[in-house]
């Protein structure tokens, strides 16, 4: 008895056609961040950020409840504190272990000041989870554009810098002899990634941005090792777990994120089996994705 | 002017040059000339300045004083005269790069966008892996290359855009004997059939002895530059080293003993790393 009603908080199908027509927002929104998370993830593995984006998106979090309690523009909090985090890590973490501990200076005072402005806001209980844990089905229409316009910068800044990009992420000192701002470059980066965690701070939520901007390229990363094919596989996963995530979560009461986290989740353990399979080649093309291929 | 016009201009040029960092000068005095198709052997301690003049040369970090030419112009990042290996580092077993594309980045890997898929483009990196017999694992992702399989494809990645100038970095670094052979030869080759002036780092001149021209040695803040038969001889590196060094040649190989520790005054805490920071 209790069992099913569990069960039913999860999964319920009911009337799914009218409350389609409802989240037809999120999904876009999901569509949008699946794009933009999955390219900037196969950047943010290269360049080996992971932790950098969790502490971005702490400061994220902070900008988002500030702007909540003064009841100004959620999505813009959002990205001025991520971006003010980005800078920051990018201008004082040019070396690794920089980078690290000045993460980890920052990101318990973003959290810190997160709860600070959430204890001062008297408005929706729901509002307040929601930055932590996500919200996608609160997606309204101006926070939809707001969403579009900011991935559509991400997108667009991403594909100038790419080939660039990829060569000082894989290479940086044969990159710099080259002619590449590999300083310039890394910085231009951190900008786009901020944005793009602020685009997953509304979504999935401050602590769960990891799922969307790093395991689908880390899943990628384990069984593609082509240059396009990487990030396409990486794009795929994360709309999948995205839009299936809210596919999902539609009929039950129980908020998307851990749909979306469980998805992308377990195409990287599927994914892992695979390469595990292949002895670690990686598939280079497509070709080696037909079964009758799969050589070498 | 019209002496100049005579002589063909050398690829690289020195004048009265000094190397160093953060003010701190290492050696100078350099006044030199490196013609199309010669092979140059540096050799020295650890910061001793080595890899501060392969800077200079790219562009990457200015003289201390002096000047220095690339094809008779000051040097600048990106040139296309220059092609460089750096010092050898594995490359990470998950980047998502195939031989091809690490080939390609030194084509086009500088310019912006995505680049499109170009007929041309394919064949002229196809050609460059076959030269430096990387054709076989052309569409393996690097990252699971061996040390050797990598530097060929690093070679190739550095001569893909034709330069005049190809500076290596202790191109043999932590290769076994048999790679470190295939690596020499490869590059001996290129000068000879494309002219290109070799710059080539090292600790060891062995695996080059057969090849080099001119060897320029740096130790204690100075340099002695000539043939290896006027270089590597115990007379010079005692002098250099201002310690009594034995210099052996034998079955076609020199056998350097007596180098003394730490003798290097000047000795810089990282090249590697003062590198990377640029």
């Amino acid at each position: 008895m209790l069992a099913a009603d569990v069960w039913h908080d999860i999964f319920n199908f009911a009337n799914y056609g009218e409350l389609l027509a409802l989240v037809r927002n999120s999904i876009i929104a999901g569509v949008v961040l699946g794009i933009v998370g999955g390219l900037i993830g196969v950047f943010v593995m290269m360049r080996d950020l992971p932790f950098a984006v969790h502490g971005i998106s702490e400061l994220s979090f902070a900008g988002a409840s500030g702007a909540l309690l003064l009841g100004v523009n959620v999505v813009a909090g959002s990205l001025a504190g991520s971006i003010i985090a980005a800078v920051l890590i990018g201008v004082l973490g040019s070396r690794a272990r920089d980078r690290n501990s000045i993460i980890g200076v920052l990101m318990p005072f973003g959290l810190g000041l997160g709860v600070l402005f959430l204890a001062l806001y008297k408005g929706r209980a729901a509002n307040k989870f929601g930055l932590l844990t996500g919200q996608i089905v609160a997606v309204d229409t101006p926070q939809l554009s707001w969403l579009i316009v900011t991935g559509a910068v991400v997108l667009i800044g991403l594909l100038i810098v790419w080939r660039p990009l990829m060569f000082a992420s894989s290479d940086p000192e044969q990159a710099a002899a080259r002619g590449v701002p590999v300083r310039v470059l890394s910085l231009v980066f951190m900008l786009l990634l901020g944005m793009a965690v602020a685009i997953s701070v509304q979504i999935v939520g401050a602590l769960l941005v990891l799922s969307i901007v790093v395991t689908p390229a880390a899943a990628a990363l384990r069984v593609a090792r082509s240059p396009w094919l990487v990030p396409v596989l990486s794009v795929l996963f994360a709309t999948l777990s995205l839009v299936g995530g809210i596919l999902l979560a539609l009929g039950g009461s129980l908020p998307i994120s851990p749909y979306v986290t469980t998805i992308s989740f377990a195409i990287y353990v599927a994914c892992r089996i695979v390469d595990s399979r292949q002895g670690s080649r990686g598939w280079t093309s497509l070709r080696h994705l037909r079964p009758a291929a799969r050589v070498g | 002017m019209l002496n100049h016009a005579k002589k063909p201009e050398p690829v690289l040029q020195f004048e009265d040059a000094a190397f160093g960092y953060d003010r701190r000068r290492l050696w100078g005095g350099l006044t030199m000339e490196l013609r199309a198709g010669e092979f140059l052997a540096i050799l020295g301690a650890n910061g001793s300045g080595k890899t501060s003049l392969l800077r200079a040369v790219l562009g990457l970090h200015p003289l201390m004083s002096g000047i220095v030419r690339v094809v008779g112009a000051p040097p600048h990042q990106g040139s296309t005269e220059i092609g460089y290996v750096p010092q050898h580092r594995r490359i990470d077993t998950l980047t998502p790069l195939r031989a091809r594309d690490v080939v390609g980045q030194g084509l086009d890997g500088h310019r912006w966008g995505i680049g499109r898929p170009d007929r041309a483009r394919r064949r002229r990196i196809d050609e460059m892996l076959e030269s430096v017999g990387a054709r076989g694992f052309a569409d393996r992702p690097i990252g699971l290359l061996s040390g050797g399989e990598q530097q060929r494809v690093r070679i190739a990645q550095a001569l893909v855009a034709d330069p005049k100038l190809l500076l290596c970095d202790e191109p043999l670094l932590s290769l076994d004997l048999n790679s470190q052979r295939t690596i020499s030869g490869l590059v001996d080759r290129r000068r000879r059939t494309h002219d290109t002036a070799i710059v080539f780092v090292t600790h060891d001149i062995n695996p080059v002895l057969p090849y080099v021209d001119r060897v320029l040695y740096l130790a204690g803040g100075r340099f002695r530059m000539g043939t290896v038969d006027e270089v590597m001889t115990s007379a010079t590196l005692s002098d250099l080293y201002a310690s009594p060094v034995e210099v052996v040649r034998s079955g076609g190989r020199v056998l350097v003993a007596g180098i003394p520790e730490g003798a290097d005054p000047h000795h810089a805490p990282e090249t590697a790393a003062t590198l990377r920071a640029g």
